[in-house]
């Protein structure tokens, strides 16, 4: 137990300290939340979708969850350019402590930041329609959180240096965050994205955000959880394994 | 305390390892000698669970790193060759970090910690982070927390490259106090020979993934009629460049006989 927290502590003391990054990883969301959310609404509420920042401010609370998650996920292979991966792997203490200590820690940092963004929508204009709303959102985002953590644990733990980082951006992370229904609604979408949508882990974060904060849902809240908690098991599953087959 | 027999290492076709067998007793100070690319740190990966062997097996205080990798790296300790601090900690947060995960109790550990660190002269630098330390600040800091959990072996990896004389000699006074209190069993390279000569019971020497000689210092010299632990070192893997120059006069040979022809 107190080996799971000093590593859960680890990630936290590390990204407290990054100052650059947390600014870095706030720009983001919020240029997203300002550029997409004013830009599009005119059009949203002229087609009859309401106040498109009210729709668009969870998806983006999820995007920040989901870049934070698979980032502290992927630092393994910081961790192992920079050598501290060795001192953790020659201690008498199980992978599968390791990755779970790990793990929670990036899914900490990641709902933290989602927080943040929903702090910061705040500013921008969102309103949840109840502030109790917020416990739910928060399970929620952890759950989200805890997933990509575990997918960015697996990826990285196949990789040996940070050459493969833009291909995962671009082919795993990119998709997975516009094909969630982030920026639109799953409603009357063409079959095939529609398809993609629903084999995107996101899409019932997103969705599931969204029933918390705004009483909006596509797939009803339990079959989110049900769907995030799956596939949290599967990916915690896979990455443990992977991450035990790392030899340096 | 150690006992490698018949370890092999092989990655696709080159044979890092080759069938290598040594013991070290407990108490001993083994130097683990050989040019570089010869195979000493995929041993000590070997030995310390990081990498499986391809064949042949490993005993580390009776533990099999392959079987039980756990009770195996309780029992040893290692300062790697390349750095493995975590920067955006700091000092006193990497060992207590590396204290925590080796399960040393809290009171002890913060003692020890204390301790360990005035001894290395880092006591005073304790909460700044480890990315403003210089080289020899950090190497010293790695060896603090290498022995924070009173391992029975200690296996140090190049442990001085980059030490000033001073930091050496206090290094190995603590060493080998330490075995004289513990019976701590130490395993080193090196490429200074003075210091395995110095520091070291007994000798390995590999190249090209095999043991080439052992023995003391003294009966290295003698087998080589050297005088001094480097040119023994040198005539027992010098042969390299010696091959070398072989296949250079024989390109040479081969060449004049075409012309003549």
């Amino acid at each position: 137990m107190q080996t799971i927290y000093i590593l859960w502590l680890r990630q936290l003391k590390r990204y407290s300290r990054s100052r650059a990054r947390i600014i870095g990883s706030l720009a983001q969301p919020l240029l997203f939340l300002v550029a997409l959310g004013f830009g599009f609404g005119p059009i949203y509420q002229k087609a009859g979708g309401g106040n498109y920042i009210q729709f668009l401010a969870p998806g983006i609370i999820g995007m920040s969850v989901l870049f934070t998650a698979v980032f502290t996920g992927i630092e393994i292979i910081w961790d192992r350019q920079f050598g501290f991966l060795k001192e953790t792997m020659v201690a008498p203490v199980t992978r599968l402590k390791i990755m779970f200590g790990r793990t929670l820690g990036g899914a900490t940092v990641a709902t933290i930041q989602g927080v943040v963004v929903f702090l910061l929508s705040l500013i921008a204009g969102f309103r949840p329609v109840s502030w109790l709303g917020l416990f739910p959102a928060m399970l929620v985002m952890f759950l989200t959180a805890l997933l990509f953590t575990a997918l960015g644990t697996a990826i990285a733990s196949t990789l040996d240096d940070m050459q493969g980082f833009q291909l995962i951006m671009n082919f795993v992370i990119m998709p997975v965050f516009f094909l969630s229904g982030a920026l639109f609604p799953l409603d009357g979408l063409p079959p095939v994205i529609m398809l993609v949508a629903r084999f995107d882990p996101l899409s019932y974060g997103i969705d599931g955000l969204r029933w918390a904060l705004i009483g909006l849902t596509h797939f009803g809240f339990g079959q989110d959880l049900a769907i995030l908690t799956a596939v949290t098991a599967v990916l915690l599953a896979v990455g443990s394994y992977l991450f035990s087959k790392i030899e340096i | 305390m150690i006992k490698a027999e018949n370890l092999t290492k092989k990655y696709d076709e080159f044979t890092a390892v080759d069938s290598i067998n040594f013991e070290v007793e407990k108490g001993e100070i083994f130097a683990f000698l050989g040019p570089n690319g010869a195979g000493k740190t995929t041993t000590i990966k070997m030995l310390t669970t990081l990498t499986k062997p391809t064949s042949g097996t490993v005993q580390l205080n009776g533990f099999n790193p392959v079987e039980s990798p756990d009770d195996a790296r309780k029992s040893f300790g290692i300062v790697f060759q390349d750095q493995s601090l975590d920067d955006e900690l700091t000092a006193w947060e990497n060992m207590e970090f590396h204290g925590v995960l080796y399960g040393v109790e809290k009171k002890l550990r913060r003692e020890r910690i204390e301790q360990l660190m005035k001894f290395v002269e880092l006591w005073d630098r304790k909460n700044d982070l480890v990315k403003t330390f210089s080289g020899g600040m950090k190497r010293r800091l790695e060896i603090a927390r290498g022995l924070l959990h009173h391992p029975k072996i200690f296996f140090l990896d190049e442990p001085t490259l980059g030490l000033d004389p001073q930091t050496r000699n206090h290094m190995w006074e603590y060493i080998k106090k330490l075995r004289q209190e513990e019976g701590t069993t130490i395993f080193f390279t090196t490429h200074y020979m003075e210091e395995a000569e110095k520091n070291s019971d007994r000798i390995a020497i590999i190249d090209h993934g095999k043991i080439v000689a052992r023995g003391t210092a003294g009966e290295l010299k003698q087998q080589t009629s050297t005088d001094s632990l480097e040119a023994a070192f040198l005539s027992l893997t010098g042969k390299d460049i010696r091959d070398e120059h072989a296949t250079g006069a024989d390109h040479m040979r081969m060449r004049r006989r075409m012309w003549h022809r």
